[in-house]
Formats: C-alpha cells, structure tokens, sequence
C-alpha cells in the first residue's frame, strides 16, 4: 500500500512532502490560536478543491453547483446529531449517502441524456439553487431562519461528537485533507484514474478502447459528492449553525472551485497550492486593507476574482505545473 | 470459410444521402481485406456503423456469429473489435506509454500487467524508445502507429484500421505493411482495412471490396478487382475505360 | 380565486417576461455569433440597471428615455471587453472562457457591492402607482411602459439584423466564420461589435428593468442564470425563441408566484430547464442540436 502510494513520486518530492506533513503537524504548538483557524480555513478549502476536482480534472465535467453537496452533508449530519443525537462519525454515513444520491442523478441526467459543457454547468447551478430555495421552506431543519448546533464550555476535546477547541478541528480537517489526497493518488494510479484520464482527454477515442465513459463518469461525479459531503459534515461541526442562504449559495460554489483552478485543474497538488495561495494571500491583503481603512465587504472577492482572472489568462494550466517545472519535482505526474 | 465478420445488406442514409447502400461481405477469420473506393464511397460510415458509433438503417452486422450492429462502440471493443480513426485521435497529454496502457487495461486490470503489455505491443510497432514523449510531440507517421498500437493493445480479433497509410512516405507505408503482415500471420489477427494506398491494398490484402456511392461494386482478389471495368470508371471516369 | 387575479398575474408576468426576453436575446445574440458563453450577463445588466439609478438620481430623467443612453455606455463595456479580453479565448478549452467571465462576473457583483453597499435601490417614477384598466385587467402603467419600450426595441434588433447591412454581415459570420473570413469581412471587428450589441441589449433591459424591480449586487448571478434559463428553454441561436422564452418564463414565475410562495417560483423556471435539457435540449425553437 505504501509503495503504491509513492509510486511516481520522485524523491525530491517524498522529502518536500515529509517536510510540508512536519510543519503541518506541528502548528498547533507554534501557532496562535488566529493562524490556526486561517489553516482549518486553508486546509477545508484544499480539502473541498481536492474533492471537486475528482469531477472536473479526472472526468472532465464542471461543476458549478457543489455546494449542494456540501450543504446536503452538512444538513444530513447536523439533524441526525440534533433531533436524534447520533454522533457526527455515524450521522456521515447518512450525510455521503445523500450526496450520493444527488451525484448519482445529477450525473445520470448529464450523462445518459448527453448534456456536457455550458448546459451541465448550468444544471448544476440550476440543481444548487433548488435546493437553497427548497431548504428556505424545510421546517424540520430551520428553514431560512436557520439550523443551530448546541455549544456548551467543554473541558476537554469530545472527538466523537466533534465538540472541542481549534486545534482537534485542525488535526480532524488536517487527516481529512491528507486522506483525500492519498485517495486521489491511489485512484490515479489505478486502473479507473487511467479511464479518467482517457475520458478527459477525449471521449470517443476512449470509448473505442472498451471504456465505459457513462460508468466511468457516473464514478467520478459520486466520489466527488461523498466527499465533498464529508467535508459539509465538518462545516456544520465547526461553525455550529448552518443558513441556507449560505451554504447553498452560488458563492460558496464559486469559491470552491477558486483553489483548484488557480493551483490546476486535474493536478493532484494544485488544490492544496491554490488552496494555500488563496488563504495566505487573502489574509494579507485583509490584514493590509484594514490597516488602510479599507475594510469593506466584497474587497475579498475582488480580489480573488483578480487571481482567478491573473491566472485563466497567464497561467491557464494552473500555478502548481508551472511551479513544479520550476522545482523539477515531478517526474510524470499528471 | 468461417466468417469472422458478416455485413449483410447494411445501408445508412444521413437526411438527403444515401451514405451506404446494402452493402454485403464477409471477412474470413484470420484473412486481410480491404475496402476501396473514391472518396465519399461510405467506406468511412461503413466502418462506424460496424465500430458502433452508429446503428444500420437495415441490415445487420454480425462478428463471431452474434449480431451486433446495435450494440454501443465500447461493447464492441470488448466482444474483440478495435479500431483506428482515420483522423487520429491520441490522448495528447498523456505519454506514448499510457496511451497504449489504457489500451491494453481492457484485458489487464493491474497497471503493472498492462505495462509489461503495452511495452510488448509498443516495440512490435517499433515506439518502444519514445514511449516516455507526451503523444503531442509525435509526428504523424508515428502517430498513426501509436493508433494502431493503442488498439491493438485491447488484443482485438479483429482489427479495423480507417486509412493508415495516409500521409505516409514509401519507405513507413513498407514498414507499417511489414508490421501488419507480421501480426496477421504470428497471430492470426483479421484486419479489415480501408485505404487509398494502392501499394499498401496490393501487398496486404486477400480479398478486396470497392465501393461507390455507397454501393458495393466489386469484390475479389486485388488484381482481379482493379482490373475491373466498373472499377476503373469509379476512379477515373468513363471515359478512362475507352 | 377569481378568475381576474389569474389574468392580471398572467399579463404582469408577460410584460415583465418581455423585459427578460430582451435580456436573454442579448445572451442569445453573443452565444449564436461570438461562441462566447457570457457567464457575466447578468451581472452587466445590474451595472446598466445602478447606472440608470445613478443617472435618474442625478439628472431626474426617466429610465425609459435613460435606455438609450445607457444600452449606448454598456455597448462600449461590452465592445472593450471583447476586443481586449475575451478574443484570445475564442480558441481555448471551453472551461477557460468560463473562468474568465465568471472572474469578471465576482469582479463586477463585488464592485458594485462596494460601491453602492447591499441594500435595495429602485427608482420612483412620477406614473409609478398608475395602472390601465381594461375591462376585467388592471394593469400597472410602469409595466405596461416597460413592456412597451422593450417591444420597440426588440422590433429594431430584428430590422438591424434583417435589414442592415451590417446586420447581415454579423449573421453571416454566425452561419459560416471561414465563409465570412473568405469574403473579406473583419471578423474580429465584427464579434466585438456583437458582443457591444449585446450588451446594449442587456444596458436597454436593464434601465427599463429598473422600474420593475429593486437591484442589489447580489441581482447579478440571478439574472445570468436566468438569461441561460431563457436562452436554453427557448432555443439557442434563435432571437424569437429568446423572446418566446422570456415571455415563458415571465408567465411560469408569475403564475408559480401566485400558487405557491412567491419565494419558490425560480423552482419551476429550474424544473423546466432540466425538463428541456433533457427532452428537448435545442429549444423550442433551436437550430443547433447539443
């Protein structure tokens, strides 16, 4: 398993990657407690960009809608841990079996019924946008008022019913996100991660090498939303309260998909970079406008749309293949 | 003559066009033939039709004796046919090595078993040494064999390739002739061909169809074929028979 | 309920439809000439609707007579952007035109944002609680104005287009590029100036929109995906069919407003997409087949 997992890696990458997971494990006893939070911030979005990326670099279909995934996930787990008590490790189950379903149909409309392209990317606005509304009116779960997880002080860290300070989130979101990209590099690996290869490159040739591209596909878009739906779990674990307007929203869609493209769609590293660029990057300049006295909403945005705008016209392959040239790291990653 | 593949009576109209017009042969098992004809013949369509990407109007299509001119084209690369496209399709990205791995992945799920496989296909066609180039960086006579080693990897019983030859100088159409004939005769492999390249038809083929407007117009052994009147008017016109 | 209500919702919902239409003609006239996929649509539109705000505001002048005006300002956005920023694109992965409309699309909505905050602005007009009566209808007269205006307008987009020369030249690129390359048209000329005719589409709609409905940044997003609701519905590359699908749509949010929550009316604009997307994808009056 190990010698799969650093298969194709070259051995300047291995060190780098040793280095990164050290300093990663060791923030929280060199960090405040505000750089933490910036890093579960980092990481949730390295880890949601990993999971999006599953569908759109692997398989090829952008997604403009995940955030419905998410708020499913979030939603699923929050209620069960609410209005039942289950623990938010069991409520996961219900939380990916749900986005499943909403992956599954979703991807079967597309794929079977051949909407690619533009036409797919609107229905899974079209799919998020449905939901918000939709849990706008659902009463079991607050509606547009909103769904509360109870706070309470603890003395110490509830790991099972994810009830503690920053630093058991950052170690949670921090095993999430190396898993996920473990997952991935396996996948790519494999057999199926090659298929997802060919279909992205070109989908009539792979089909006449024997690939079922609807099965393929159909793959793809369900991982993506099982994981993504975990990362909802922990959304809802950690803020405490969850607002449809919010987590449905076409911003968050938006937002999610800013770390992968930017760091490079399909790549197995470009969401973290994008997602690490992002976060560092926005802090700073927050840090700088407040300073000046330009604090006022939207200013994130602008700028993140500025990256997003900086990159898709420079950088169109994405920061992670033009700086991996530069570091000589990789030898044939995709 | 066990028949590996039967057409019989296949047609296929696009809105105003008759494309193909109850075309009807059989490709013996272990056998080369090849399909010719002038441009807009329906040698292509005809391919397609038999490759999956479309179904017949009429008629039907029938390999190892089940029928399956409505099965769907990765069905039919599993039940044993690959194809080329005339216009080549190369996963660009990726390397000339998992290219061919993707291909030889269909019988191999293991990446390791379809790397020692597509290693084996790669140096029958003579890519071996390139195979770490991203398939971008290829010219086109290697291109086209990165095509044809790409399918084969699928280890097909029957192989069709759409114009391979085209575009080739002499000395590679020799080459990939060479390769071909190699295939067909270590391993049996049935290879249904179209071509323009009458070099590459002579040399290879047993049995010759030709097509025109769509229509089957004679068939046979390659010299008896081309001398055929009907034959040499599809190509050069009437009054070329005079 | 009295048949009345069920009419007079049906006519609001036409005539603010017919504004929509002409928003979504704008989308359809880019996508059909230029191949471009204008994530940004409706966020150009809000940028029309706050300057009509702005200039009603300052000088008093009726957003009606202001479409002009302000079609004329979004065209030169709409032409700049094309000729300098999205022409490279034309030829790349489809995925990167997104991304770049959808980075001027967040640059756009958070500007506005910052610049006049989010809270609802909308423009008072002197005739503003008039309404028509017409036998059992009661008709607002701001609706029936912006109805009115917006048919004008329409009406001169399809003579431009059938009529003018350089109308037919815009055409003929969308029918055949390499033809209208051979014939020596300046094609580069020719999609910016399409995507400045569509903007001013989008610039019209929006001064006369502003009388219909309050704007806020967040209006942006909505209104694109809107216009593409509009644009798939009624076919793509077809103008008529964007009006039709405008007056459609209009008439479904009106009539799911008035049956269910007025909240949850975009939910059967999305039931009809998906609807159409997967039985009828070219449209009702589509051209191209996906």
């Amino acid at each position: 398993m190990s010698a799969r997992l650093l298969e194709g890696v070259s051995r300047r990458g291995i060190a780098l990657l040793a280095v990164l997971l050290a300093v990663l494990l060791a923030v929280p006893w060199i960090a405040n407690d505000y750089l933490l939070t910036v890093l579960i911030i980092a990481l949730y979005s390295a880890y949601t960009g990993q999971a999006w990326n599953v569908m759109m670099g692997f398989a090829g279909q952008l997604s403009l809608g995940h955030a419905i995934y998410v708020g499913l996930g979030a939603y699923a787990a929050a209620a069960l841990y609410v209005h039942f008590g289950i623990a938010p490790w069991l409520g996961l189950a219900a939380a990916i079996a749900i986005a499943v379903a909403c992956g599954a149909i979703i991807g079967f409309l597309a794929f079977r019924f051949g909407v690619g392209g533009v036409y797919f990317a609107i229905l899974t606005i079209a799919f998020a946008e449905f939901a918000r509304i939709g849990f706008d009116h659902f009463q079991w779960v607050g509606a547009s008022s909103g769904f509360f997880l109870p706070v309470a002080n603890y003395t110490r860290n509830d790991l099972w019913n994810l009830r503690g300070d920053p630093t058991m989130f950052y170690y949670v979101m921090l095993a999430l996100t190396v898993a996920a990209f473990a997952l991935c590099h396996v996948l790519l690996k494999s057999r199926i991660g090659y298929y997802w290869l060919a279909i992205r490159e070109d989908e009539i040739a792979a089909r006449s090498l024997g690939i079922d591209t609807f099965r393929y596909k159909m793959y793809a878009a369900v991982l993506s939303a099982g994981m993504t739906a975990v990362a909802g779990v922990f959304f809802a674990f950690y803020y405490n309260n969850l607002f449809p307007e919010q987590v449905f929203h076409i911003s968050r869609s938006i937002e999610l998909i800013l770390g992968p493209i930017i760091g490079g769609i399909g790549t197995l590293f470009g969401p973290l970079i994008g997602a690490f660029l992002l976060t560092s990057l926005s802090e700073a300049m927050q840090e700088l406008l407040s300073a000046l006295g330009f604090d006022a909403p939207g200013v994130k945005q602008v700028f993140y749309g500025l990256c997003l705008l900086v990159v898709v016209i420079a950088l169109p392959g994405g920061v992670w293949p033009w700086l991996a040239g530069k570091l000589h790291v990789t030898r044939r990653d995709p | 003559m066990t028949a590996l593949l039967s057409v019989e009576g296949v047609s296929k109209r696009f809105r105003g066009l008759l494309a193909v017009d109850k075309v009807t042969f059989q490709v013996a098992r272990g056998s080369i033939f090849a399909v010719i004809g002038p441009n807009g013949a329906g040698k292509t369509t005809l391919f397609n039709i038999i490759a999956g990407m479309f179904a017949p109007d009429r008629g039907s299509v029938a390999f190892a004796g089940e029928r399956i001119e409505a099965l769907a084209p990765d069905e039919i690369c599993r039940r044993g046919i690959g194809r080329t496209f005339q216009l080549v399709r190369p996963f660009p990205a990726l390397t000339v090595e998992d290219n061919v791995v993707i291909g030889a992945m269909l019988r191999r799920h293991d990446p390791a078993g379809a790397r020692r496989h597509a290693h084996e296909v790669l140096a029958r066609l003579d890519l071996f040494g390139k195979r770490h180039q991203p398939a971008s960086a290829l010219t086109l006579p290697d291109r086209k064999r990165l095509e044809v080693a790409r399918a084969l990897a699928t280890d097909p019983k029957l192989l069709l390739l759409d114009e391979v030859m085209a575009g080739l100088r002499p000395a590679e159409t020799d080459r990939m002739v060479s390769a071909l004939t190699q295939l067909n005769r270590e391993f049996g492999l049935t290879i249904l061909l179209i071509e323009h390249v009458m070099r590459a038809v002579m040399a290879l083929a047993a049995r010759v169809l030709v097509l025109h407007h769509g229509a089957a117009i004679a068939e046979g052994a390659p010299e008896a074929v081309v001398r055929e009147p009907a034959v040499i008017q599809s190509y050069l016109g009437a009054e070329a028979v005079e | 309920m009295a048949a009345e209500i069920y009419l007079n919702v049906a006519v609001s919902g036409l005539l603010t439809g017919l504004v929509y239409g002409l928003m979504a003609v704008g989308l359809s006239v880019i996508f059909g000439v230029v191949r471009v996929v204008n994530f940004a649509h409706g966020e150009m539109m809000t940028v029309a609707m706050y300057l009509a705000i702005a200039l009603f505001n300052s000088l008093g002048l009726d957003p009606l007579v202001m479409a002009v005006p302000v079609a004329g300002a979004l065209f030169a956005l709409g032409y700049v952007m094309q000729a300098g920023l999205i022409n490279p694109f034309i030829t790349r992965p489809e995925y990167s035109q997104f991304m770049l409309l959808i980075a001027v699309a967040i640059i756009i909505v958070n500007v506005l944002l910052i610049v006049f905050g989010p809270d609802a602005r909308n423009v008072q007009t002197s005739y503003a609680f008039d309404s028509f009566l017409l036998g059992p209808l009661i008709i607002d007269a701001t609706k029936v104005y912006a109805g009115g205006a917006t048919l004008v307008i329409t009406a001169a987009l399809f003579a431009f287009f059938r009529f003018a020369p350089l109308g037919k030249a815009i055409r003929a690129c969308a029918d055949n590029y390499t033809g209208a390359l051979v014939v020596g048209l300046n094609v580069k000329r020719l999609y910016a100036l399409t995507f400045g005719l569509g903007a001013a589409c989008v610039g019209a709609a929006g001064s006369i929109l502003v009388l219909l409905v309050d704007v806020t940044p967040a209006l942006g997003p909505a209104l694109t995906l809107l216009a593409f609701i509009i644009v798939i519905t009624g076919g793509l590359g077809s103008m008529v069919g964007a009006v039709l699908g405008g007056l459609l749509i209009g008439f479904t949010e009106a009539m799911a407003g008035l049956f269910f929550t007025p909240s949850a009316k975009s939910m059967f604009s999305f039931g009809l997409l998906v609807l159409v997307l997967l039985f009828r994808p070219q449209g009702i009056l589509g051209k191209r087949v996906l």
